[in-house]
C-alpha cells in the first residue's frame, strides 16, 4: 500500500473527486497554477483545467459568496480558506449563509460546499494562521466540522465531505501535513463523517481528542503505560460536529475515567461539549471528574512561546494521573 | 495643488440615463426600448398592482396580519422595469425590499406573505422559479451573485444573475468583493443599486464621498451606468442592455438607479420624519414613476382610468386571495425546523427532537 503524507492524501482525494464528479470545483487563493501555498492542489489545474481548479481574487468573503452561488448552480464547490485564522473574513458566508441555505429555503436549496483550511499550532506561523477556531464552527447550526489526524482519515474524510450535500468545514492541521507518512489505499474510499476512531485501546482511562493532539495523547499514553502500567484508551473524534458520543460512552463504561485534550483554548469548546454530554449520559459510570487539558483562555500566542502554550505529553500524563488518583 | 493633478470626480462619465421626463414626454427617443404595446401596458399594470400591494401590506402589517414589510412605493420603476427586462431563467438575488421583483419573477404571492410572517414555506421557491430567498444581511447577495453568474458561464448558459442592493449596501466590503469577483471572472452579472437616498436614516452624502455610486464600477473594471430610477423605460433600457452584454460574454454591469422610498425603511417603527422633511418628500413624489408613465401611455391611447380601476380591483382581489391562502397554510413546526438543518438529520438532533416533543406533551 502506498505511503503518503497528509498533504499528498488530501491532493489525492481532491483529484479523485474532480475525476469522479464534473460538478466538483476547487478554488481559492493561489490554488490554481501555484498549487496552493502548501501544494494541496499541486498539479490539479494542469490535469483538470482552469474551469475546474482556479484562483480567486484575494478576498475570503468573496470566496464564500462564490461558493454559495456556485452551489446554487448545482456545482459542488471545494473552497480553500488559505489559513483558518482568516475565517473571520468569511464568517458571514459560512455561518449566516451556507449553513442556513437548506433551512431558509425549506429544503429547496442547499450548500454542498467543503471549506478546506489549514490551521494548527507548533509551526511558528505569523498571527492568525495557527488558531484553533473550530469551537466557533461547532456552535453554528447547519455545519459539520471535520479534523483528521492522519493521511488515511484525511483522504477518506475529504471524499465524504465533498460528497456531502451540506456544508462541511474541513480543517487540516499544518503540523500534520508532512511530519509523517501513513498507509493510504489507492483509489476511492470514504471515512464516514460523525464517527470517531479508537486509535489505542485501553481499560484504565479514556483520552478523548482530535487533530494533532491525537499524537500528543498517544505519546502520553505510551509514557504512562511504560512508567505506571496504566493502559489508556485514545479516541480520535475525527469529526467534532456532530460528536460521536456513542463511541465515547462505550469507552467510559469500560474505563470509568476520562480526560479531553484539545489544542483550542479551554473555555466553551469541544472539551466542554464532550464533558456536558458525558455528564448527561454517563455520570454514574464515572469514578472521577472529567478533566480538560487545554491551553489558557488567551489569544493564540506569538511563535516564541507557542510550544509552552500548547498541551504537551507531560501535561496529558499529569491529567491522567489526577483522574486516576481522584 | 494636488486637486489639479488628480481629478477626484469621475462622475461626468456617469450622466443619468433617462427616457421620459416628469411630464411623461420622451426626451431621449434614441434610448426608447423596443417594446410592444402590450409590454408597455404590462409595465403599467405591474406598477399599479405593486403600489396597491404596498398600501395593503402596510395596512395588513398594522393589523398584525403581516410581519416584515419594507415599503416599496416610489421604487416601482426600479423593481418592475428591471425584472421585466430579464428572462425567466435569469436568476434574481434580492434583499428584503425586493419582494416585488421576486414575485413578478414567479414566486407565488401567498408565499411572499408567508415569508413576511416568518414561515419556512415562504422560502420554498418553486423549482421553475429562479430566485433566491430575500437576503437580510446587507451585501451578502452581491458575492453570491458573482457565484451564480460564474455558474452560468461555466455551464455555458446565456443567462444572467442580477443582485439588488440599496445605496447603503455599496459601502459593504461584500459589494466591492462581489463586483470585483464578477469582473475578474467576466461573469454575466448585473448589480442593480436602488439608490433611494437613505440607508434607514443615513443620507447618501454621509455614506460615501463618491459623487455617484455608478462610478464604483470603474475600480472593479466593469461597466457602470446611472439611470433615472423613477423612469420605468430608462430602467428597462439599462437592464436589457446590461443583460444583453452579459449574455454576449461582455461581463458585468453596475447600474445605479436614482430613486426614493416614500414610506419608512420598514414597518418596524422607523419614522422618516426624524431624518427627512416633507418638502423633500413632495419633490420626489413629483417625479413619481406611475404618474409620468401613466401620462405617457394615456397620450398614446394605451391607458385609461377604467383600465387602471380594473387593475386596482384585481390587485385587491389577488392580495386578499393570497392572504387567505397564507392563512390556510399549515403552521410550521419545530420538527420541520430541526429536519431542515441537514439533508439527513443526525442522531443528536433526532434526540433533541424527541426531547422537544416529549416536553411539549407534558
Amino acid at each position: 500500500m502506498p505511503q503518503m503524507t497528509m498533504i499528498q492524501a488530501i491532493n489525492d482525494a481532491l483529484a479523485i473527486e474532480l475525476e469522479n464528479d464534473e460538478n466538483v470545483l476547487v478554488f481559492g487563493e493561489d490554488v490554481g497554477h501555484n498549487g496552493g501555498v502548501f501544494r494541496a492542489t499541486e498539479g490539479l489545474q494542469k490535469r483538470f483545467g482552469e474551469d475546474r481548479v482556479f484562483d480567486t481574487p484575494l478576498a475570503e468573503s468573496g470566496i464564500g459568496g462564490l461558493a454559495i452561488g456556485l452551489g446554487l448552480q448545482d456545482f459542488r464547490p471545494v473552497a480553500e480558506v488559505q489559513f483558518f485564522g482568516f475565517v473571520f473574513e468569511v464568517i458571514d458566508s459560512i455561518a449566516a449563509q451556507a449553513s442556513r441555505m437548506r433551512y431558509r429555503s425549506g429544503g429547496r436549496y442547499h450548500s454542498p460546499i467543503t471549506f478546506r483550511a489549514p490551521f494548527g499550532g507548533g509551526v511558528k506561523t505569523p498571527e492568525l494562521h495557527a488558531e484553533s477556531l473550530e469551537g466557533l464552527m461547532m456552535q453554528t447550526p447547519g455545519l459539520k466540522v471535520v479534523i483528521p489526524s492522519n493521511p488515511y482519515d484525511a483522504k477518506g474524510l475529504l471524499i465524504s465531505a465533498i460528497r456531502d450535500n451540506d456544508p462541511v468545514i474541513f480543517l487540516e492541521h499544518m503540523k500534520l501535513y508532512r511530519s509523517f507518512r501513513g498507509e493510504v489505499p489507492e483509489g476511492e474510499y470514504t471515512v464516514p463523517i460523525g464517527k470517531a476512531n479508537i486509535v489505542r485501546e485501553g481499560q484504565d482511562v479514556t483520552i478523548i481528542t482530535y487533530g494533532a493532539m491525537v499524537h500528543t495523547s498517544l505519546k502520553a499514553a505510551e509514557e504512562i503505560e511504560k512508567k505506571k502500567g496504566v493502559k489508556a484508551e485514545v479516541i480520535d473524534l475525527r469529526t467534532i460536529s456532530p460528536i460521536d458520543i456513542d463511541t465515547i460512552l462505550a469507552s467510559i463504561q469500560k474505563t470509568n475515567r476520562a480526560i479531553v485534550v484539545q489544542e483550542a483554548q479551554k473555555t466553551s469548546g469541544v472539551a466542554a461539549e464532550v464533558i456536558a454530554q458525558i455528564n448527561e449520559k454517563a455520570l454514574l459510570h464515572l469514578e472521577a471528574p472529567v478533566l480538560r487539558v487545554a491551553p489558557p483562555d488567551t489569544v493564540y500566542p506569538f511563535a516564541m512561546i507557542e510550544d509552552h502554550w500548547l498541551p504537551s505529553p507531560s501535561k496529558v500524563v499529569e491529567a491522567i494521573q489526577r483522574v486516576l488518583d481522584f | 495643488m494636488v486637486s489639479q493633478i488628480i481629478d477626484r470626480t469621475t462622475s461626468d462619465q456617469f450622466n443619468m440615463l433617462s427616457v421620459l421626463n416628469q411630464e411623461g414626454k420622451v426626451i431621449n427617443p434614441d434610448l426608447m426600448p423596443k417594446l410592444k404595446q402590450e409590454q408597455l401596458r404590462d409595465l403599467m399594470k405591474k406598477m399599479v398592482f405593486t403600489r396597491i400591494w404596498d398600501q395593503r401590506a402596510i395596512s395588513l402589517n398594522r393589523q398584525g396580519r403581516l410581519g416584515l414589510w419594507a415599503p416599496v412605493s416610489g421604487q416601482e420603476a426600479c423593481m418592475i422595469g428591471s425584472e421585466a427586462a430579464l428572462l425567466k431563467e435569469d436568476f434574481i438575488l434580492g434583499s428584503y425590499r425586493d419582494i416585488p421583483q421576486i414575485v413578478w419573477h414567479g414566486l407565488p404571492l401567498y408565499q411572499s406573505f408567508l415569508y413576511s410572517r416568518g414561515h419556512q414555506h415562504g422560502g420554498q421557491i418553486p423549482k421553475d422559479v429562479h430566485v433566491l430567498m430575500p437576503q437580510i444581511i446587507i451585501g451578502a447577495q452581491i458575492i453570491q451573485a458573482a457565484g451564480v453568474a460564474l455558474g452560468f458561464k461555466l455551464r455555458k448558459k446565456r443567462n444572467v444573475a442580477i443582485a439588488y442592493i440599496g445605496d447603503g449596501g455599496t459601502s459593504q466590503g461584500d459589494f466591492y468583493e462581489g463586483i470585483n469577483f464578477a469582473g475578474a471572472y467576466h461573469a454575466p452579472a448585473i448589480f442593480f443599486v436602488q439608490n433611494n437616498q437613505y440607508a434607514i436614516s443615513v443620507p447618501i452624502k454621509k455614506q460615501t464621498a463618491a459623487d455617484t455610486l455608478a462610478q464604483k464600477a470603474s475600480a472593479a473594471g466593469i461597466k457602470g451606468i446611472q439611470v433615472d430610477g423613477m423612469d420605468v423605460l430608462a430602467v428597462y433600457k439599462a437592464v436589457s442592455n446590461a443583460a444583453e452584454q452579459a449574455r454576449n460574454g461582455e461581463g458585468p454591469t453596475l447600474i445605479e438607479a436614482i430613486t426614493y422610498r416614500y414610506g419608512p425603511h420598514t414597518m418596524a417603527g422607523d419614522d422618516p420624519s426624524r431624518y427627512r422633511n416633507s418638502k423633500e418628500e413632495e419633490e420626489w413624489k413629483a417625479k413619481d414613476p406611475l404618474i409620468r408613465f401613466r401620462k405617457f401611455l394615456t397620450e398614446k391611447g394605451l391607458w385609461s382610468e377604467a383600465e387602471e380601476y380594473q387593475v386596482v380591483e384585481e390587485a385587491k382581489l389577488t392580495i386578499a386571495e393570497g392572504i387567505k391562502k397564507a392563512d390556510e397554510t399549515a403552521q410550521m413546526t419545530i420538527p420541520n425546523l430541526i429536519d431542515s438543518m441537514f439533508e439527513t438529520t443526525p442522531e443528536h438532533l433526532e434526540e433533541q427532537k424527541r426531547e422537544f416533543l416529549h416536553t411539549e406533551d407534558q
